[in-house]
């Protein structure tokens, strides 16, 4: 499917039961292929503009996907073309064992049971999990857990990867790790994280969201070296954007 | 993290005949197995004793530790002691006649056999039990009950529910350290009134309630982004083999055995 813009987000406004307006006229664009990091304080609307791209939550406003508007009639095709990986894997591997986690997806995309059963294995592979399969995933370390929460994604082959916080709580080496295989991955990536570093590594582009609005949207390079930017929202310029001088002294 | 309760796991893995056979092949027996016991009659010593036997050569070819079972075995003992009131309810010869609170009650030997039998007949069945639970994985006892045709919605509440329990158990675990430290104390000063304590901890069991809600949503959320409708739905489980087939059927011939002995004795 070719298509010029795989994420279309305009004027996009949410508020929660209690009222609190979580997002205010979002607009966000994303070609196929782009790598997007989307960054800003807690409570900025992140999380909420995320759940919005595959129809869990729906508020105010256009979002289309693949050129497809996420409406009732198009939710199951568009649930199958975004690959939506939570914050915490606990929330996201609620089967038994790891494979059934992984085989959910394709499963319920209605898919016959060899092709499932081929997509687990080359997902789990992906991630660098096969023998994983027969797991129970309670047992599971927590960057094992993050690892095989995207595999229960990519199992549908998703053509836009939509991850919350890949890499809160991992150690230095897990993290590391994750870090290749967000590199390695072809889809469209949009990645909601406070890690800075990360952005800068992986990112070419990042949109800076606070108060449910965007506040900036450009080269990574150039918003994480804007101290005043990032000062003004609750972030920090992560070192290797520091001037040479200040990185001994500051 | 670091907090796991793995002693709520019953699972034990290993590799044995007992292990290798068939999660709906066992479940089938281990209940067949427990219908056997209950339908022994009372006193039938020596029917007890062969399936004792039974149980026992289970417990060595599936080489959990004869030690591991019964102890784990003894922790269902203590339901047994409802079963007491028989001892004096069932009519028969008076063995002990006492007065209490000024009532006559009467020990018969009748309702002593029949005491015995219960607990006898309770312990072998958790015996069973436990070499199942212990030998079986706990998703293959799911995918066990599913074949076995219970309620698919039921089977996926269970499931849920041995997932999340270790979740919620890291939870409780988290929140009494949080209050463990914080709950330092000038020497000679008690850490307030049972009724503070009682109001302290009323509120974590609240506060474990709206948590647990809160995670039910989120899970309900992924399970919807990956395509969930409300149906439950699994892959079909792989075929019987013809090896667990005839151990099903050698095990149920003996159990047809036993349960004849018993009742001709």
């Amino acid at each position: 499917m070719a298509v010029e813009i795989c994420i279309d987000v305009q004027d996009l406004s949410y508020a929660y039961h209690d009222g609190r307006q979580a997002l205010r006229g979002v607009n966000l664009r994303v070609r196929p292929g782009e790598k997007v990091a989307l960054v800003g304080p807690n409570g900025a609307g992140k999380s909420t503009l995320l759940l919005h791209l595959n129809g869990i939550l729906r508020g105010d406003g256009g979002v289309r996907v693949m050129g497809q508007a996420v409406t009732e009639p198009n939710l199951a095709r568009i649930r199958a073309q975004v690959g939506l990986v939570f914050q915490d894997p606990d929330d996201q591997l609620f089967s038994p064992t790891v494979f059934e986690d992984v085989a959910f997806g394709p499963l319920y995309a209605g898919l016959p049971e060899e092709e499932i059963r081929r997509r687990v294995a080359w997902a789990l592979a992906q991630v660098g999990a096969e023998p994983y399969a027969e797991r129970v995933s309670h047992h599971l370390s927590l960057g094992e857990k993050k690892r095989i929460a995207i595999a229960s994604v990519l199992s549908m082959e998703p053509e836009i990867l939509v991850l919350d916080e890949p890499t809160a709580g991992l150690d230095p080496r897990t993290r590391r790790r994750l870090i290749g295989l967000l590199q390695k991955l072809s889809q469209t990536l949009l990645v909601a994280t406070h890690d800075l570093w990360l952005v800068a590594e992986v990112f070419p582009r990042t949109v800076v969201l606070d108060e449910g609005q965007v506040i900036a949207d450009g080269p990574t390079e150039e918003l994480l070296a804007d101290a005043v930017l990032m000062g003004a929202h609750g972030l920090e310029v992560p070192h290797c954007y520091l001037p040479h001088a200040e990185r001994h002294h500051g | 993290m670091g907090l796991r309760i793995h002693a709520l796991d019953a699972y034990r893995s290993g590799d044995s005949l007992v292990h290798r056979l068939d999660a709906r092949v066992k479940l089938v027996l281990a209940v067949l197995f427990i219908a056997t016991a209950a339908l022994t009659p009372d006193g039938a010593w020596p029917a007890y004793a062969l399936l004792a036997a039974l149980a026992l050569g289970v417990i060595l070819l599936s080489r959990l530790g004869v030690g591991f079972v019964y102890r784990r075995s003894a922790v269902a003992l203590p339901f047994a002691l409802a079963a007491v009131t028989v001892m004096f309810s069932t009519p028969g010869q008076p063995l002990l006649v006492a007065r209490i609170l000024g009532w006559d009650v009467t020990l018969s030997d009748a309702g002593l056999v029949r005491f015995v039998s219960i607990v006898l007949k309770s312990w072998l069945s958790v015996q069973m039990a436990v070499v199942l639970t212990a030998s079986t994985p706990f998703p293959g006892l799911l995918q066990a009950m599913r074949s076995l045709c219970l309620p698919k919605v039921l089977v996926a509440i269970v499931g849920f529910a041995y997932r999340y329990i270790f979740v919620i158990a890291d939870e409780v675990m988290r929140m009494m350290r949080a209050r463990a430290a914080r709950s330092g104390s000038r020497e000679g000063r008690g850490g307030g009134s049972v009724f503070w304590r009682a109001r302290v901890t009323g509120g974590m069991a609240g506060n474990l309630f709206l948590r647990s809600i809160a995670r039910s949503e989120r899970i309900y959320e992924a399970m919807v982004a990956r395509g969930y409708d409300g149906e439950v739905r699994v892959l079909r489980p792989p075929s019987l083999q013809l090896g667990d087939v005839l151990v099903a059927l050698l095990f149920v011939l003996v159990l047809g055995a036993v349960q004849a002995l018993a009742q001709l004795f």
